[in-house]
């Protein structure tokens, strides 16, 4: 299972073409590559060739000091960098004996579910495109920018934020930043239901979603897939209720699973996680205590020699990070644990005998971003 | 005033640091300090020492967070057992850790998590720079990728893994980047020559 | 005086005059069709479309025209340079040609013989040979790919077409185009109420046949990238863009020709409807002062200068457009092509909407719905069409309502066929 077949030793067959799919293709999402052998359109087997956009991230980590490296962390997965920021943070604040105050947590948990609504929000737009839907990705980005709106008005950044620091917060929440958090929570419900108006009964997105890319909840587990894909294969598991961070043990929210563990499947499971996030801003925009917004932790982090491993349900899946102190004011070995990187794992698995069209639609279920994959 | 300039965080010197604004509670000492590493002998451990004795080595909890060294010649002894009986199925992450200098200078690194018990446990097994180690993919599939990328950035080689190949970096590349003894600055400029055909990719 | 007369009289300049005419028209709605799709999908997605040259973008098709001629032109290496060449100009040649049958007015058009439906037919499925041509000389896969699927689709869709026009012709008893608009107005109903499955049938197959969305696959950009015509630039891919359009154009034209009545106004026999015939001046009335409104609400400046006084000559030539239809025997003129216009335009709407809605099929989706599905009911239609015939010939039953009971048995059997093949 979840063998990489070597393709280039294997002496084709009359009938069987290789295609390279990437690394410069509409719908490989950045620079993945995926050789594929196929009998016609049929996908006999694949193999995916990573590392363009290799950076050497968990070595550069070695070479900065604990505060410096955390705009780092925002380049791997690109698409949701509030949450690797926060992931980070605390892990290095494990690290350190730290714990960010109630209100920092408050603000951490806002946003990071906001940055997943806007994650999941790329992931449906760009999904259907690939499916041929072009519409939704236009209405997706309309929502998406008013959550970039409400980043850029916090730290100043849209894309890649850096809006933590370690211990707690650097900035004050603005003001109105309430009202823009319940302005945007307002309209939101009715927006995911018109993409849901879009897709979610259209008979040809049920074709060409139902059944295709299955996975089974053995084969996730087995394959180490988290987030939306393991929980779509009916997995009810979720970092945020398994190991609380952040405020997350302060609200009420469902984990949303499916059933059948395919595209269809995956899909439902992302849109209900909006409406949770969703949910969960709601609750903590209306509760956020006040107090001081960071911990006292001196100006120079030096951790006592140890390590640490912290993990968080970022929006596509468990993002850890893994590191060792030495003492120094520069982690010994930082390693990032990525859940695009693994979750791309179970991509041959998954498309082995279906056709060049589900190749599109199950790479875009399984929600990768290069940046995180590669690092 | 100091709204005025929360407005504008992206501007250098504005925002004030965040522990000098609130100012007024008494602050707790400066700086926390997390629980030492102690000796950890729970149920599990126990088990596991009276199954592969002297293959398991010291436990520890640090950081809240259970770590036993499990030496290489029993390694896979010991995952089979940790994920038939004692329900670890799933393998979070594969990593290493290199300690130059040290006699055995890598740590493997296995993230284990049980959904059946919601807990985490840490393997570390400390490898030769030539020693072999078994690889686990028989047990999760998720080593597959993870192995790979072991091999590539240490050069950890795994016995029985079905295509150890470099996975990040070019096949063709020398050296294993996240070793000690690998500078930052260093690369393969013989690869970036021939096949980029540039001078350095500094 | 009288030889210039003379020489216009000859059939061959005649037809020559009105085939440059038809060019250049078609030509021109191809571009603004392009321009209307990018305007449409824009508004659908929330977005402005092309803004930037002329008033509200309308110059860009002559921009991108202009882009794309004088782009670099690749051929690739290990290209059939010949066949590679000759591709394009294949499919142009089959999607234009085809037009010199379609009836515009009641007494314009190129040619009107009579096996014209055949001809169209045979004419327009040669373009996909070009398309064909095109992804084999390319010498690349993804073109490859795009050009099977486009011959399997081709095959498919094509044999439900021409069952769906059977039907249209068992009703108006003759295969010339304007026969068919003029056996419209003689039995004083378009056939689309008489055969509605066979018109859906037609509609679904000239999707289809023109690789529209949900159907776009042989060109489908997130997986082929850009199907059979991807390693094409410049000159030689406007001339497949330009074929593509075209054949959507001709396909609404064939569908409006056969099913809605052609060149005839809504109605055609009932006279109070007649006030009707003024739909044409209402309409470039209303474009005249949309331009002129738009006009006294355009930023002024320098910047703008040039813009708005191409809005205010839009807005001019419109307004005396509208004033010189107001004359009577232009009036009686121009109905035709209006309405016929109208109604493709109608056509071309429904395609670019629903490339704003669906999403795509997967290819054996496609010809799973077009075997066992499209084709069957395209069979079963023809022979209750023919049934529902001889019942009003032989048994003097009501024509319309046989017809009618025919569709609906055909409806049950639609019924049947989506609940056991789908």
């Amino acid at each position: 299972m979840g063998q990489t077949p070597s393709v280039s030793t294997t002496i084709l067959g009359a009938d069987e073409v290789i295609l390279n799919m990437g690394p410069q293709h509409p719908s490989t999402h950045g620079v993945l590559r995926v050789k594929l052998k196929l009998d016609g359109e049929k996908v006999i087997s694949s193999e995916c060739i990573i590392g363009y956009l290799h950076r050497g991230v968990e070595k550069i980590g070695e070479t900065r000091t604990y505060a410096q490296f955390a705009p780092y962390v925002d380049r791997t997965d690109y698409v949701a960098a509030v949450s690797n920021g926060l992931g980070y943070c605390e892990a290095v604040e494990k690290l350190l004996g730290a714990e960010a105050p109630p209100r920092a947590r408050w603000v951490r948990t806002i946003l990071t579910e906001l940055q997943r609504i806007a994650s999941h929000l790329l992931w449906l737009g760009t999904h259907a495109l690939d499916i041929g839907a072009m519409t939704p990705v236009f209405y997706c980005f309309r929502e998406r920018e008013e959550i970039l709106k409400i980043f850029e008005k916090y730290c100043g950044a849209r894309l890649t934020t850096h809006a933590f620091r370690i211990g707690g917060l650097l900035y004050e929440t603005y003001d109105g930043f309430e009202e823009d958090v319940k302005k945007f929570c307002h309209d939101f419900l009715s927006r995911v239901d018109e993409y849901e108006e879009l897709l979610t009964e259209n008979r040809i997105w049920i074709q060409r979603t139902r059944g295709v890319g299955i996975l089974t909840a053995d084969d996730a587990i087995a394959m180490g897939a988290s987030g939306p894909v393991l929980r779509g294969s009916g997995v009810k598991w979720d970092i945020r209720r398994a190991f609380p961070y952040a405020a997350y043990d302060q609200f009420e929210f469902d984990i949303p699973v499916g059933e059948n563990g395919d595209t269809y499947d995956r899909y439902l499971v992302r849109m209900q996680e909006m409406r949770q996030s969703h949910r969960i801003v709601l609750q903590a925009i209306d509760s956020i205590p006040s107090g001081p917004i960071a911990a006292r932790i001196g100006k120079v982090l030096k951790p006592p020699p140890g390590e640490v491993y912290h993990s968080i349900e970022a929006p596509k899946g468990e993002l850890g990070y893994y590191i060792v102190s030495d003492g120094s004011t520069q982690p010994y070995r930082l390693r990032i644990r990525p859940p695009s990187f693994v979750n791309l794992q179970v991509l041959d698995q998954m498309i082995r005998g279906l056709l060049i069209a589900d190749v599109v639609a199950v790479i875009g279920t399984l929600d990768i971003v290069l940046g995180e994959v590669d690092r | 005033m100091a709204d005025e300039q929360q407005k504008k965080p992206e501007q250098k010197p504005a925002p004030t640091p965040a522990g000098e604004q609130k100012a007024a509670p008494p602050k707790p000492p400066a700086r926390p300090v997390p629980p030492k590493p102690e000796p950890l002998d729970n149920e599990l451990i126990r088990r596991l020492r009276a199954r592969f004795s002297e293959a398991i080595g010291e436990a520890t909890l640090d950081r809240k967070q259970a770590i036993v060294v499990v030496q290489p010649s029993r390694f896979l002894d010991v995952c089979d057992y940790l994920r038939t009986e004692e329900k670890f199925d799933f393998l979070t992450d594969l990593t290493a850790v290199d300690w130059y200098g040290r006699e055995k200078r890598f740590d493997l690194i296995l993230n284990l998590y049980s959904f059946s018990h919601n807990q985490r446990l840490r393997l570390k097994v400390p490898l030769g720079e030539d020693t072999h180690c078994p690889s686990v993919t028989g047990l999760w599939g998720t080593a597959n990728w993870l192995e790979r990328e072991c091999f590539d950035m240490f050069g950890i080689v795994f016995d029985g893994h079905p295509d150890l190949r470099r996975i990040l970096l070019p096949d063709g590349w020398k050296g294993h980047p996240l070793r000690k003894d690998y500078d930052i600055l260093q690369q393969d400029v013989a690869w970036v020559k021939e096949n980029l055909g540039i001078e350095s990719g500094q | 005086m009288t030889t210039l007369l003379e020489i216009l009289d000859q059939p061959l300049v005649l037809a020559l005059i009105r085939v440059l005419i038809v060019f250049t028209a078609l030509s021109l709605i191809v571009a603004y069709l392009v321009y209307a799709e990018r305007k449409i999908l824009a508004h659908i997605q929330v977005r402005l479309g092309p803004m930037r040259v002329g008033p509200h973008g309308l110059l860009q098709p002559i921009a991108d025209g202009l882009k794309l001629l004088l782009k670099e032109d690749i051929i690739p290496e290990g290209a059939d340079r010949a066949v590679f060449w000759l591709a394009p100009a294949i499919t142009v040649l089959a999607s234009f040609t085809a037009f010199s049958l379609i009836p515009f007015a009641d007494n314009f058009y190129v040619t009107d013989v009579n096996v014209g439906l055949l001809f169209v037919i045979a004419i327009s499925s040669l373009g996909v040979l070009g398309i064909i041509l095109g992804g084999w000389a390319s010498n690349s896969h993804y073109p490859l790919l795009g050009a099977l699927r486009s011959t399997a689709q081709l095959v498919s869709y094509e044999v439900a077409l021409s069952f769906a026009l059977i039907s249209a012709i068992l009703l108006a008893g003759t295969l010339s185009m304007n026969g068919i608009v003029k056996a419209q107005l003689q039995q004083g109903v378009w056939f689309a109420f008489m055969q509605p499955v066979a018109f859906f049938i037609l509609f679904v197959a000239a999707i289809a046949e023109t690789n529209r969305n949900p159907f776009d696959l042989p060109e489908a950009e997130s997986e082929l990238v850009a199907g059979f015509h991807t390693e094409y630039s410049g000159f030689r891919f406007s001339l497949f863009f330009l074929a593509e359009y075209a054949a959507m154009v001709l396909v609404s034209s064939i569908a409006v020709t056969l099913f809605l009545g052609g060149w005839l106004r809504p109605f055609p026999n009932v006279e109070w409807l007649g006030f009707l015939r003024f739909a044409p001046v209402v309409v470039f009335g209303a474009a005249g002062t949309w331009c002129f409104l738009r006009f006294f609400r355009f930023p002024t400046g320098r910047e703008w200068f040039w813009q708005r006084l191409m809005l205010f000559a839009l807005g001019a030539g419109a307004a005396a457009a509208a004033l010189g239809l107001l004359y009577p025997p232009v009036l009686v003129a121009s109905q035709g092509a209006f309405w016929f216009l109208a109604k493709v335009f109608l056509f071309l709407y429904a395609f670019i909407w629903f490339r704003g809605t669906f999403p795509r099929y997967r290819f054996d989706q496609l010809m799973r719905l077009g075997w066992h599905f499209m084709i069957p009911l395209a069979i079963v239609n023809v022979i209750f069409c023919g049934v529902g015939l001889v019942l009003s010939w032989e048994l003097g039953w009501n024509r319309s309502l046989s017809l009618l009971l025919a569709s609906g048995a055909t409806l049950l059997v639609a019924a049947w066929l989506a609940r056991e093949r789908s």
